[in-house]
């Protein structure tokens, strides 16, 4: 199952023709305890490079964007009551929405963990 | 001679056994009290008025009360119709808990609430972008004169000529101090204005049949911008900023189009820095068929300086609660006119005040509108329509005319030099502890903003802006804006004296040379505050926002009271 990154931090786990995406563990680190994340609606289409999710933490309310088009099928809803689950388990438990994939030469586009490793350790 | 602070005590020094810790039996720590919810004390039996006897029941004509003997009551109740009680139907079934209270319990409860406050009348406000300056007495001398204070929005025009004056002279001044053409003086604070600019270049494009879709916000604008833009219908994207912190033109160019309504560049912009490209940005946007808006809560750093209106700017709104000193935050309210150019003027909101040719000046409302804008502007208004129910924020524009006129233009113009003096003071007193990503842009405007580079690992913004308060000042605007890591945004306004303003850079830099290296008592600072380091995650995630005691129960609904048949 590969996962990309993009450079806004979030992650997407690719699984045949849906995806899952969350935001990577630098993200959450640099926006400190996250006390509420903003869904999207499930059959809502998200267009890569746009928001899809809000996330707020006690810094600040960031956008998530979406990494790739697509319709949304599933959203996490543990985040809901337990949005420390994006600390704590960022890359795992702590992921945001599935959604089916539009288009899979936008993946192209992205990094794989190495390259993203290094973008982080660029900034 | 003795050694002096010989036990090494600085401030953050965890005190073991010494006065800090010791607890009182009261919980009150020397004349700082603590103080219970009003719920908590006193009881519903105590009150701080005294009711006259209810009206003796079956009297007969002079009836009277049998507490007071033989003095006939003043109210007698005719024979049979005596009350039980005064509530009449409005009786509870049960007790619900009002406080009760002598009038000096609640005098003292109320002042000592208040001694838990910061207020720009304790001390320094740094907050950056928010221009918390002293708010002058002479406004409020001013304000408080009867035939101000006293008028009514719904008094005949005739008995209130004086107040109108009032709103035009501030209309003309806010106009020449902008280069603008015209002004909206009616709506209620800073975002309300950004909406009115916004509604009339939304109007502006309908009339010519081009409604755009696209408003173009920088990353570091304030973030009442982009809401402002979404929720006038418009879809938000970003403008990236140069290394140097400014808005970069190339990608501006770049991006603007047939679809973009209008920009929304604040400036000075939020790094504290001057947009020297913003003729060449309103002359693009303009060749682009957009509207070119300004925030202008930061027109206190070039007030008499530069007028917006030379920079191609075509609607801005001006917070009198910032730049013109009229109160900010709780001392509210805010007030947020909108100056417009020639191409936006006639759609502005009513309603609004014009002088005529007699002298007088008219308050236009919707049923004079378009004859008045016949008679005088040789055609017909396309105003977009009310924003507010009545003419503005009347007490603001008698203490922001009062400020404007007690400083004239000389002063106003020594108001802009002042602040940014004083915020460039900030800087270079502090660039050696705290990293200036934006020092080498050159001198800053009204603020200073600093990142958290070179703090010891594990140390954050938040735990020096704690220890700030252990000092005895309010912290300065933290984590914003968005693009500097860390931010700090400090803005002392022209209002302190170089004495306050060492004072504070003398606390700011311990913290930060503590900050950077690594003492651990920063991290549960503050230590002297009435309260320690809070919880905010909890108070975020599970905020208690209500006394949690026995809920008031319902009385019995009257007729009226009932929905439905």
């Amino acid at each position: 199952m590969p996962r990309y990154f993009t450079d806004e931090h979030e992650w997407i786990d690719v699984e045949g023709d849906t995806a899952t995406v969350g935001i990577t563990d630098y993200a959450q680190g640099q926006l400190g305890d996250i006390v509420f994340v903003e869904l999207p609606r499930v059959g809502s289409e998200v267009a890569r490079g746009k928001d899809a999710a809000v996330v707020e933490s006690v810094k600040a309310a960031s956008d998530v964007y979406a990494p790739i088009t697509g319709e949304v099928t599933e959203a996490n809803g543990a985040l809901e009551d337990d949005p420390a689950l994006v600390n704590s388990s960022p890359e795992d438990q702590g992921w945001f929405f599935k959604l089916t994939i539009a288009n899979k030469s936008e993946l192209d586009g992205l990094m794989d963990a190495a390259a993203y490793k290094s973008f982080c350790d660029s900034l | 001679m003795s050694a002096p602070n010989a036990s090494g005590w600085k401030p953050g020094t965890l005190v073991s056994g010494g006065a800090g810790e010791t607890l009182t039996s009261t919980g009150n720590r020397a004349l700082m009290l603590e103080e219970p919810l009003i719920f908590e004390i006193g009881s519903t039996e105590t009150t701080g008025v005294d009711f006259s006897p209810l009206p003796f029941r079956g009297g007969d004509g002079g009836g009277a009360c049998s507490e007071i003997g033989d003095i006939p009551h003043p109210n007698p109740s005719p024979e049979g119709e005596g009350l039980a009680n005064r509530l009449g139907g409005f009786a509870r079934d049960a007790e619900f808990g009002l406080p009760g209270l002598s009038e000096p319990e609640a005098v003292r409860h109320y002042t000592r609430l208040s001694r838990q406050n910061y207020a720009i009348d304790l001390g320094l406000f740094p907050l950056g972008s928010c221009t918390m300056k002293h708010n002058p007495r002479l406004n409020e001398k001013v304000a408080r004169m009867p035939g101000f204070a006293d008028v009514h929005p719904l008094q005949p025009v005739d008995t209130v000529r004086g107040a109108l004056e009032v709103i035009n002279e501030l209309a003309f001044w806010l106009i020449d101090l902008t280069g603008m053409h015209g002004v909206a003086m009616t709506p209620k604070a800073g975002a309300h204005g950004e909406l009115c600019g916004i509604l009339c270049i939304r109007a502006a494009l309908e009339a010519r049949g081009d409604a755009r879709e696209v408003i173009l916000v920088p990353e570091s604008a304030h973030g009442t911008n982009p809401a402002t833009a979404a929720f006038a219908g418009y879809r938000v994207e970003d403008i990236p900023a140069t290394a140097e912190g400014r808005v970069d033109l190339e990608a501006l160019e770049a991006r603007l189009g047939p679809d973009v309504a209008a920009v929304m560049i604040t400036n000075p912009n939020t790094c504290g820095l001057f947009e020297r490209d913003m003729k060449a940005i309103s002359d693009a946007v303009h060749a682009a068929g957009g509207f070119v808006y300004c925030d202008g809560a930061n027109f206190n750093a070039i007030v008499g300086k530069v007028r917006p209106g030379d920079l191609g700017i075509d609607a801005m709104h001006i917070n009198l609660h910032k730049t013109f000193s009229t109160p900010h935050g709780g001392g509210g309210p805010g007030s947020g006119p909108v100056v417009l150019s020639e191409a936006l003027s006639p759609y502005g909101p009513l309603p609004y005040t014009a002088r005529t040719k007699d002298g007088v000046v008219h308050l236009i409302e919707e049923e004079s509108a378009e004859a008045f804008s016949n008679e005088h502007f040789g055609g017909k208004l396309a105003s977009f329509g009310r924003m507010s129910a009545f003419h503005g924020q009347m007490g603001m524009f008698t203490r922001a005319l009062t400020y404007i006129l007690s400083h004239g233009a000389d002063g106003l113009r020594q108001v802009a030099e002042d602040a940014v003096l004083n915020a460039n003071y900030i800087l270079r007193s502090l660039d050696d502890v705290l990293d200036a990503p934006f020092g080498a842009s050159g001198p800053c405007m009204h603020e200073a903003l600093f990142s958290d580079k070179g703090f010891a690992e594990g140390f954050s913004t938040l735990d020096l802006a704690k220890a700030l308060i252990d000092e005895g000042f309010h912290p300065m605007t933290m984590y914003f804006p968005l693009v500097v890591h860390g931010a700090m945004l400090v803005e002392p306004t022209e209002t302190e004296s170089k004495q306050g303003l060492d004072q504070f850079i003398a606390a700011l830099r311990t913290v930060a040379e503590r900050a950077r290296n690594g003492d651990e008592t920063l991290k549960t600072a503050p230590h002297h505050a009435p309260r320690r380091r809070l919880d905010e995650t909890l108070a975020a995630r599970k905020p208690i926002l209500a006394y949690e005691g026995s809920g008031a129960p319902p009385g019995k609904p009257q007729l009226s009271e009932q929905g439905g048949s």
